[in-house]
């Protein structure tokens, strides 16, 4: 059988063919190009009911801040969730993929995802990119067998632990858990200590910044605290604005009006014969 | 060198009231040399959704065509136009299907939604996806184009104020960047129509 003429939409995979001409380029000394990372200080901790995951909303590419508020907590499944540093499209692609695979999981078994499978699902997959896909995860949730919460490292390998640290900000937040973790903290306990965990990167790490993203995840529940602090504001506004006292030159203007859009209501009578 | 700095260009979209701008650059150069001032930058999906293409301009075209091809295929599918939202999906997982031999190419992806709601998005050459509320850039001149948008948007704007806004913002970015300029090509799209300006820019 011949390939067929046009490229039809592919199944799933990474797709190969610019390798050659990308290496070709880089051998004539055109330097690789820089991806958005997010440049991170994500933490998690086991506390008396549950889990609790923190993370900033800094989205670097280079020494560029290009997001100031992105999200890193990214969603699993209903009773588990995942934080992700590294290359920002990886950490994005490889829990999308595992959180369709737990949904259909769910879907066959009828029953809650538990953590450890949603763990060797992603760790199966960055082993088999050896690294490559650059994806560092704090992944926590609360199944049947209590609350959990893991690392995974970009290669592949796990950790389990009551309170771990991810991300360039990683040291700075492990800072403050080692010395202010205990078994058998509160809630409020636990998410005082996630905040200042995060701020400890936010403030002494430069690739993460702005915003304090909490979720809290406990038996049959889950609180998604979405910028739970905000200890960055913007103080540089300007209250009148922004005005033009010259207006801009413009060479041509074409103005196409647009179709209402027509909206079909179903049902009625049918016509008659 | 890198190969996003091959063509040059500048791209950057805003969100106003119930309706958004695009804009870019119209130079088209190889390295220093210019070859064409009259290049676009920016495609229309369909009426109510627009993408700007930045980086090398050959992966850029390839991409459009990609898109373009996939579109329609939805459109005979699906019977309506694709939703701003579900095509900044399409465009992130073809890219990201290229994760180790990435396209050359950053997207600036914006257009009108469900009722009327302006939606603006960026993702970088492997789909990283970036989803914002106020502006976007992208293309050699987003460093000056991130300082400038950062200190002349203001919410909530009018289509002609959003115009005169964008406008401002492009040119006087483009002004500090070799390899951009020439001119700008700005689209403001309100829920009635579609307003295309040409703009006067300096020609050095």
């Amino acid at each position: 059988m011949s390939k067929s003429a046009v490229d039809i939409p592919p199944k799933g995979g990474f797709s190969f063919d610019l390798c050659r001409r990308n290496d070709m380029l880089a051998k004539k000394g055109v330097n690789p190009p820089t991806y958005r990372k997010t440049g991170t200080t994500i933490v998690g901790l086991v506390f008396q009911d549950g889990v609790i995951l923190g993370a900033d909303t800094r989205a670097t590419a280079g020494p560029i801040v290009c997001d100031k508020n992105c999200e890193k907590i990214h969603y699993m499944a209903p009773n588990i969730y995942c934080c992700g540093a590294g290359t920002a499209a990886d950490t994005e692609a490889v829990t999308d993929m595992v959180s369709s695979q737990l949904q259909l999981h769910r879907y066959h078994t009828g029953r809650e995802s538990r953590v450890v499978t949603a763990l060797t699902l992603l760790k199966k997959h960055l082993f088999n990119y050896q690294g490559h896909v650059q994806a560092a995860l704090v992944l926590g949730g609360v199944d049947v067998t209590g609350p959990h919460l893991h690392t995974i490292y970009p290669h592949g390998s796990t950790d389990t632990l009551p309170y771990a640290t991810m991300g360039s900000g990683s040291l700075a937040a492990m800072a403050v858990f080692e010395s202010k973790y205990k078994e058998g903290l509160t809630r409020d306990e636990g998410v005082k200590l996630v905040t200042e965990a995060i701020c400890s990167g936010i403030f002494n790490d430069l690739g993460s910044g702005s915003n304090v993203d909490v979720c809290v995840i406990t038996k049959g529940h889950k609180e998604y605290l979405r910028n739970h602090q905000l200890p960055n504001p913007r103080t540089y506004v300007s209250s009148k604005g922004y005005s033009f006292s010259k207006k801009i030159e413009v060479l041509s203007t074409k103005i196409t009006p647009l179709k209402e859009k027509v909206e079909v209501t179903e049902g009625g009578d049918a016509m008659e014969e | 060198m890198s190969i996003f700095e091959y063509n040059g260009s500048a791209l950057v979209a805003m969100v106003g009231k119930n309706c958004f701008a695009i804009a870019s650059d119209r130079r088209l150069g190889v390295q220093l040399q210019t070859i064409a001032t009259d290049f676009q930058k920016i495609y229309k999906i369909h009426d109510r959704l627009f993408i700007g293409l930045s980086g090398l301009a050959t992966d850029a075209q390839t991409l459009y065509q990609r898109l373009v091809f996939r579109h329609k295929l939805y459109q005979l599918r699906e019977e309506r136009d694709m939703k701003p939202e579900t095509f900044a999906s399409l465009v992130s997982a073809i890219l990201y299907e290229k994760r180790f031999g990435p396209y050359f190419c950053q997207p600036v992806i914006a257009g009108l939604g469900a009722e009327d709601k302006p939606f603006i998005c960026t993702t970088d050459s492997i789909g990283a996806k970036e989803l914002a509320k106020d502006f976007v850039v992208a293309g050699t001149a987003s460093e000056s184009l991130y300082g400038a948008c950062e200190s002349m948007f203001k919410p909530d704007m009018e289509p002609e104020e959003l115009f005169e806004t964008i406008s401002q913002a492009l040119l006087s970015s483009v002004d500090r960047d070799c390899l951009s300029g020439w001119g700008g090509h700005v689209y403001v799209v309100t829920p009635t129509e579609v307003k295309e300006s040409i703009l006067k820019g300096r020609m050095d």
